[in-house]
């Protein structure tokens, strides 16, 4: 192979102890569900000869680029990372007893307002290295000689008020002019506070404290809705590749091939005019045409805005696509969908005319199969897919579970995503297993990780474990 | 700048795809650094329209090596992707031969109509068979299905693709590998653990900014900060389509062809549709920042008569 890269300037040996050092962090990433093989170790170790180990950026890019292979595992890294190497370094301090001596005298008394706009002007500005300084002065001025409480966390939230830091708002207290931090800066702010405290408490207490696995609150992703639906719409994006192929290879299996009698002529002139290679008809993909009815009854509203999203990702992937939403009543709303972009006035909107569904409030899952069957089952052909999202809790109704079967008859297919755990079906008025007879499928569904599996399930994948 | 040498270090990466107008920011330059160091391919992915196709292109320039572009897409397979023999020119060899007596064995015809004569070389094969080392960019890989990712596994980690008619075909030269991927689906594994890994995201107001100016030089700065600004304002909006860097600097050309010295509402409305393509989305914006353009100008003009009186 060509590749005479090597011998050039760049060429860094790496320090003695390193490479343990290295192995460690791969570890710890593996612990926190990265899947770090050997070769990706390799490589990391591969790309740190060529860059200066010594630059902080460069270092860490380079092993995010080797290890990291997606944006949730670099967002992953980025908090070892920090974690990892900050340990690493207090640790090599604690056992060479280097620490500073009087850390948080400063010589002079300390100007609380001044700090105060310092600390503002750098966050604004962002530079990173002024508020790393600030931060250890406010630590200095607020923290009683950098005591504190002793809970991190605490002294963090205690530091921030005091100096009159929020988020877009106005300044409490005194001045009252208006500055709006963003807060990126802000977070980046508590991030050195928070970081100068623990170094503080570690040179205190003269040992580290226990390393603990990240929480999932540190790494969680979704906060709003918002966030979640990109990853909802990944996952749809996927349902519809799986949806338009793999059921169409289905189909054709069962119903065997079509054969084309003009081309198996033409092909017999080959052999003299005796028909020898059959020629079939090519299986044309089908278009597939869901059909999505969503439980949004008050036993789902949490499960509901979940569903909501999964439904407007749904319309934005399909063009041939029905959505209705049901309590006791059903009541179409692809409309609504078709003409609205942003979620939030989406499921306001849903709300508003999903409201003609309900009556009394309880979802009514008999009633609404009749009433499906009444209007629409008529549009339904094998080439149709049901989904039905929903926790199958009749409130002590007749479930006509008769007439949902003969939907599930006229459909291709039928899915049932439901928002409880498997643990609670059948369990008080869900008439699941009822229903689930009848499906094609029936899965718990309450976060994008179980609507990813139901992708893998449908794509005829082995369900991922949770 | 060394033709096709392996770069020294990273800011010399940074600087020469400077030269050809693309500004890479650390990250972007780093990888690109240690694609060329280590041989390996990189994987760029972001959101659409931020430069992970153009990176490509201005590696090619940069280091003077050749672009070969494969364009994925739903059912791309390995005969439009890899090799293909050339049916008809096989079929004219055997129907000249067969027109002369038949002197040579059928061996030798067969010898004959699987040589590299009769083979139509696709992207993967013309990277790999390439004298010259070339930079391999293998665009929206997420496109494509599964299996044609695995596929790819031969090609990306021994740079090697084997014909069953004619052997292995070893690369000469190591080619340069970009994969790009709009994040559509989840690539597998085994591609990742081969590849480097680079996300590109919209770059910040200032270096954008900069990538406008250099596109745009006669645009003032200030307004092209203006300009920026706005961009990122409708970007934070929930768009089908969000503005790409691309459409940036087309907007800004307008407006410079518009000889408009600031960006107010009337002109705003007028080139709006540069940067947002979408019935919807139009409405959204001219809703939230044609809006917010005015109240601007209101204040403007408030404050000059201030100034006035």
């Amino acid at each position: 192979m060509a590749d005479g890269g090597l011998g050039g300037s760049a060429q860094v040996q790496l320090p003695v102890g390193f490479g343990p050092r290295l192995v460690a962090f791969c570890e710890e990433l593996r612990n926190e569900g990265l899947s770090v093989g050997t070769s990706e170790i390799l490589d990391a170790f591969e790309a740190l000869e060529s860059v200066p180990w010594t630059e902080a950026a460069d270092f860490r890019e380079a092993l995010a680029a080797t290890l990291a292979k997606s944006q949730e595992d670099r967002r992953v890294f980025e908090l070892l990372f920090e974690r990892f190497f900050f340990r690493g370094a207090e640790a090599e301090a604690l056992r060479h007893a280097i620490g500073e001596q009087g850390r948080y005298e400063s010589g002079g008394h300390l100007d609380l307002d001044e700090i105060r706009e310092a600390v503002r002007q750098a966050i604004t500005e962002g530079r990173d290295g002024e508020m790393r300084d600030l931060a250890r002065l406010a630590i200095a001025a607020f923290g009683r000689g950098g005591e504190g409480s002793g809970v991190v966390g605490v002294d963090v939230q205690r530091i921030r008020r005091t100096l009159g830091l929020q988020v877009g708002g106005r300044t409490e207290g005194e001045d009252d002019d208006v500055l709006t931090l963003d807060r990126e800066s802000l977070n980046q702010f508590e991030r050195h506070l928070r970081r100068e405290l623990e170094r503080g408490l570690i040179e205190r207490t003269e040992r580290l404290p226990p390393s603990r696995p990240l929480a999932d609150l540190d790494r969680a992703l979704p906060t709003s809705p918002a966030q979640d639906l990109t990853a909802v719409h990944r996952a749809v994006a996927q349902l519809k590749r799986r949806l338009a192929t793999l059921g169409h290879e289905q189909r054709g299996r069962r119903r065997g091939a079509i054969v084309d009698v003009r081309r198996t002529m033409r092909a017999s002139l080959e052999t003299g005019g005796v028909p020898l290679r059959l020629k079939h008809r090519p299986r044309r993909p089908r278009r597939p045409e869901i059909y999505v009815l969503c439980d949004v009854s008050t036993s789902v509203t949490s499960a509901s805005v979940f569903f909501l999203s999964v439904l407007h990702a749904l319309h934005e992937s399909f063009r041939k696509l029905r959505s209705f939403v049901f309590i006791e009543r059903i009541s179409e709303v692809t409309n609504a969908f078709e003409r609205e972009r942003d979620f939030r006035r989406i499921s306001e909107r849903v709300s508003r005319e999903g409201g003609v569904a309900d009556v009394s409030g309880y979802t009514d899952y008999g009633r609404v199969w009749l009433e499906f069957e009444a209007e629409i089952s008529e549009d339904l052909d094998p080439r149709s897919t049901v989904i039905v999202l929903g926790d199958a809790r009749t409130n002590g109704r007749d479930p006509h579970a008769e007439t949902f079967a003969r939907v599930a008859e006229r459909s291709g297919r039928t899915f049932w995503l439901n928002p409880e755990p498997r643990l609670y079906w059948n369990y008080g008025d869900s008439v699941m297993a009822a229903y689930e007879r009848h499906c094609d499928g029936a899965f718990e569904c309450w976060t994008t990780k179980h609507l990813e599996n139901f992708v893998n399930v449908v794509a005829g994948g082995s369900p991922a474990v949770d | 700048m060394a033709a096709t040498g392996t770069p020294a270090s990273v800011d010399d990466v940074k600087s020469s795809l400077g030269e050809v107008g693309y500004l890479a920011d650390e990250p972007a330059a780093l990888v690109s650094y240690l694609a060329q160091r280590l041989g390996k391919p990189v994987l760029v992915e972001g959101p659409a329209g931020v430069g992970k196709t153009e990176l490509a292109k201005a590696l090619s320039r940069a280091s003077g090596r050749e672009l070969i572009r494969l364009q994925c897409y739903e059912g791309l397979d390995e005969a439009k992707a890899l090799y293909e023999w050339n049916y008809r020119k096989q079929l004219l060899r055997i129907q000249a031969e067969s027109g002369e007596e038949r002197r040579e064995s059928w061996e030798a015809v067969q010898e004959d109509i699987f040589g590299e004569e009769f083979i139509l070389t696709r992207p993967l094969l013309a990277a790999i068979a390439s004298e010259d080392p070339v930079v391999l960019l293998i665009d929206e890989i997420d496109k494509t299905d599964q299996e044609f990712e695995a596929m790819l596994l031969e090609v990306l980690s021994d740079f090697q693709i084997s014909i069953p008619e004619l052997g292995v075909i070893e690369a000469r030269t190591r080619p340069l590998v970009v994969l790009t991927s709009n994040n559509s689906r989840e690539l597998t594994e085994a591609l990742k653990r081969r590849c480097l890994y680079l996300w590109l995201d919209y770059p910040v107001v200032e270096r954008e900014v900069e990538i406008v100016r250099l596109h745009a030089p006669d645009l003032d700065e200030q307004l092209a900060r203006r300009l920026i600004e706005v961009v990122h304002m409708v970007r934070s909006l929930d768009l089908k389509k969000p503005p790409s860097i691309a459409e940036s600097i087309d907007w800004a050309r307008a407006v410079l062809l518009l000889g408009a010295d600031d960006l107010d509402r009337s002109v705003f409305e007028r080139t709006m549709s540069i940067i947002v393509k979408h019935r919807a989305d139009l409405d959204i914006v001219a809703e939230r920042v044609g809006v917010r353009l005015g109240e601007e100008e209101k204040l403007d003009l408030g404050a000059a008569r201030g100034q006035g009186s």
